[in-house]
């Protein structure tokens, strides 16, 4: 946890160099930046202008080129950027999809082009694991057994709004699958009971399914009789046995 | 036992098994003349047991009324002066008696009424000292074991004591190595060749072996025994849950069902190779398999949704569904006599109960009709049922699971273990004599013998849980 944090702050220190440099590059080339020659008066051509980015779509983060010709004109500047050269290029980085507009002005009158820039978010970083961890502990917190009655095999009354419950919390988290494992008490026979057990985990998917969770992220198991939750022979333990176990798969 | 009721009478051949209790009917029409006759009888001897005792045991069986042959089997005595002859004879004897006494069908003569000069050649038998009282046997087992360097050899006869003149039945002679496993593999032979010609040329199972579940080592493997629980050995080390083995009537494989990562699987252990060899995997939870007489596999299979039949060659391939209900369905088991025929259980209706189909499907038949009904076995000769059932079970209800004999074609049915905690999976002899189960009687599941009729229990295993026996075919 802790190293993490100091990588995070690493980090934010990292961009923050960078974009001080940015700025102090910036800076300098507008320094740099000669007044335009005065343009024969005479002649009032109307000025041409272009603008182009290559490439033109980028991921956040990255940088493409502008790349700009002008002819016939005095002042040339470049919304969010300033005055520019007359023919140029520069590399930019923006954060979001930019429109640059370049206005080039002259005698002969005023000339504009445009560049648009599309940026990709940046690729979901991959998660932490710590992140899973959480979504393994949100599986734990909301999503409960059904419980059967003795012998039974469809999800009782009492159990729709658990079922319900979970399939909510399913549909709100796409990416984690479960394993349903089917349970019975130890009443009655081996091999009854793990037959039992399947038609358990089965009833249960159905359940889920029909409430609008995808088939393929659900497998099913059958244990029977053969891994009990609670191994003493009254009613309450074997309740606690007689149920549809959730378990939670990346 | 000492509460046992005055036996039934001699049973006629159409009415070899008859049941008790409330509320049976005989479906077969044809039957009803001497089915209400017998009925009657037995109604009277129910009030009187119900009067006298508050069970309702009943003894029956094939043999009942008749006198059994009364055979004598002194211990073996040794033929030469080896140091070894103590411990092997030891072994022979025991395993001889115990044989003989499991057999069922004579009666063994306590070694306490035997004369003090038992002999252990032909020349030595005094046929009237066995013949009359106290031993008054009929028959007359004995011999001698002598061991010579690493090599034993035993001699055995078996004598008609009623006819002194030409008394032989039997003369045997085994010779083999002499190691104490050697010497009761030839004790369960002799037995066998006497137990074959005592019991109307159904061959003995002295020889025949148990396959069934233990924990004893964690988990639960295959496990394989004799079939009077000697040479316990462990078959697989998979280190998972393996449950249901079913050997092949060739003895050859044993398919079992195993909990694998994807799934219940149906696998295939090779006694040829000695190995695990592949077989087809289904998909879903494939459970309780049942080999055929001709070597196809029935089982539980959720491939295609709920648990139903399925039929398999002995490949894996072939594949078909014999039921479609919403079961569930398990527990298959095939007439053994005629391939034809499958009995299954189903909880198509609440609790589970017992069904009987062709091999096809087809003429499907509840032959349950309360309570909880499982684990159906059905015996060598394609007639009768063992299950386990719970007549009465639901919250509530104090039932236990006891084990039951049904008569397939008139489904009327007898009660096999009485207030005995939970009995299961019982599997018949291949002589059809005798029935395995597990029994919950000790407070820990494990298995038991006895004849059919419920009598001459005996306990096999002592170590960890012990479950699911399955008798080998021969």
């Amino acid at each position: 946890m802790k190293h993490q944090i100091v990588k995070h702050q690493i980090k934010m220190w990292g961009l923050f160099v960078a974009a001080l440099g940015t700025l102090m590059f910036l800076g300098a080339c507008a320094k740099k930046a000669a007044p335009p020659p005065p343009a024969p008066p005479p002649s009032p051509t109307a000025p041409t202008a272009s603008l182009s980015a290559s490439p033109n779509t980028i991921n956040k983060g990255d940088s493409t080129t502008l790349t700009w010709q002008t002819t016939n004109a005095t002042d040339v500047s470049i919304d969010a950027i300033g005055a520019v050269d007359p023919s140029g290029s520069r590399q930019v980085s923006p954060s979001d999809s930019t429109t640059y507009h370049l206005v080039a002005k002259g005698p002969g009158g005023t000339q504009d082009a445009t560049a648009r820039v599309t940026v990709n978010p940046a690729p979901a970083p991959p998660p932490p694991q710590t992140s899973n961890a959480t979504e393994e502990e949100l599986f734990a917190q909301n999503v409960k057994d059904v419980y059967f009655d003795y012998d039974k095999s469809d999800i009782r009354p009492s159990e729709q709004g658990a079922i319900q419950a979970d399939a909510q919390f399913l549909q709100q988290h796409p990416g984690i699958h479960v394993t349903i494992e089917g349970h019975c008490d130890e009443r009655g026979s081996t091999e009854y009971n793990l037959a039992l057990g399947t038609s358990r985990a089965d009833a249960a998917k159905s359940a889920l399914i029909q409430a609008g969770v995808a088939g393929d992220r659900i497998k099913t198991y059958s244990y029977g009789k053969e891994k009990p939750f609670c191994t003493e022979s009254n009613e309450s333990c074997w309740q606690q046995n007689r149920r549809a176990h959730f378990v939670y798969e990346k | 036992m000492s509460n046992a009721i005055p036996p039934i009478p001699h049973p006629t051949n159409d009415e070899q098994i008859r049941s008790f209790g409330k509320g049976i009917t005989s479906r077969h029409e044809h039957k009803s003349q001497l089915g209400r006759q017998s009925l009657f009888v037995v109604a009277i001897l129910f009030a009187l047991a119900a009067s006298s005792s508050a069970q309702d045991w009943i003894r029956t069986g094939t043999g009942l009324g008749v006198e059994k042959v009364r055979v004598a089997a002194p211990d073996f005595k040794p033929s030469t002066a080896d140091a070894k002859n103590t411990d092997l004879l030891k072994t022979f004897n025991s395993t001889l008696w115990n044989d003989l006494d499991n057999a069922g069908i004579f009666f063994l003569v306590s070694k306490s009424f035997y004369p003090l000069q038992t002999p252990s050649q032909p020349t030595e038998v005094k046929f009237a000292d066995w013949s009359s009282p106290p031993p008054e046997a009929s028959m007359l087992a004995f011999g001698n074991l002598g061991a010579t360097a690493d090599k034993v050899m035993v001699q055995g006869w078996l004598y008609d004591l009623k006819n002194p003149a030409s008394p032989q039945v039997l003369g045997k002679q085994y010779s083999d190595s002499a190691t104490d496993d050697a010497v009761r593999l030839i004790a369960h032979k002799f037995a066998d060749e006497i137990i074959f010609r005592l019991g109307g040329g159904i061959p003995g199972i002295a020889e025949s072996k148990i396959y069934f579940v233990s924990d004893r080592t964690g988990h639960k493997e295959i496990w394989m025994m004799d079939y009077d629980g000697a040479n316990q050995q462990q078959v697989t080390h998979l280190g998972s849950i393996s449950l249901s083995p079913r050997i092949s009537p060739d003895g050859s494989r044993l398919a079992f069902s195993s909990a694998t990562k994807s799934g219940w699987e149906i696998l295939m252990y090779s006694f040829d190779l000695n190995r695990l060899v592949s077989f087809a995997r289904f998909g879903g939870m494939n459970l309780s398999p049942s080999w055929s007489p001709d070597g196809k596999l029935a089982f539980s299979s959720s491939r295609n949704g709920f648990p139903n039949i399925f039929v398999v060659d002995g490949s894996g391939n072939n594949g078909h569904r014999l039921t479609t209900d919403k079961g569930p369905d398990v527990s298959p088991t095939w007439n053994r006599k005629t391939g034809s025929q499958i009995a299954f259980v189903s909880g198509r209706t609440g609790l589970p109960q017992i069904y009987t189909m062709e091999a096809d499907g087809t003429n499907m038949q509840r032959v349950t009709d309360q309570g909880y009904a499982v684990s159906p076995n059905w015996s060598p000769n394609g007639q009768f049922l063992t299950f386990s059932w719970m007549r009465k079970y639901g919250p509530g209800e104090p039932g236990s699971n006891d084990l039951y004999l049904m008569d397939v074609a008139s489904k009327q049915w007898v009660q096999l273990t009485h207030d005995a905690g939970r009995n299961d999976f019982p599997c018949w002899s291949p002589d059809g004599r005798h029935i395995i189960f597990q029994s919950h009687r000790t407070g820990a599941d494990q298995i038991f013998t006895m004849l059919a009729d419920g009598t001459n229990l005996k306990q096999l295993t002592t170590k960890g849980s012990n479950t699911q026996p399955n008798w080998s075919w021969k």
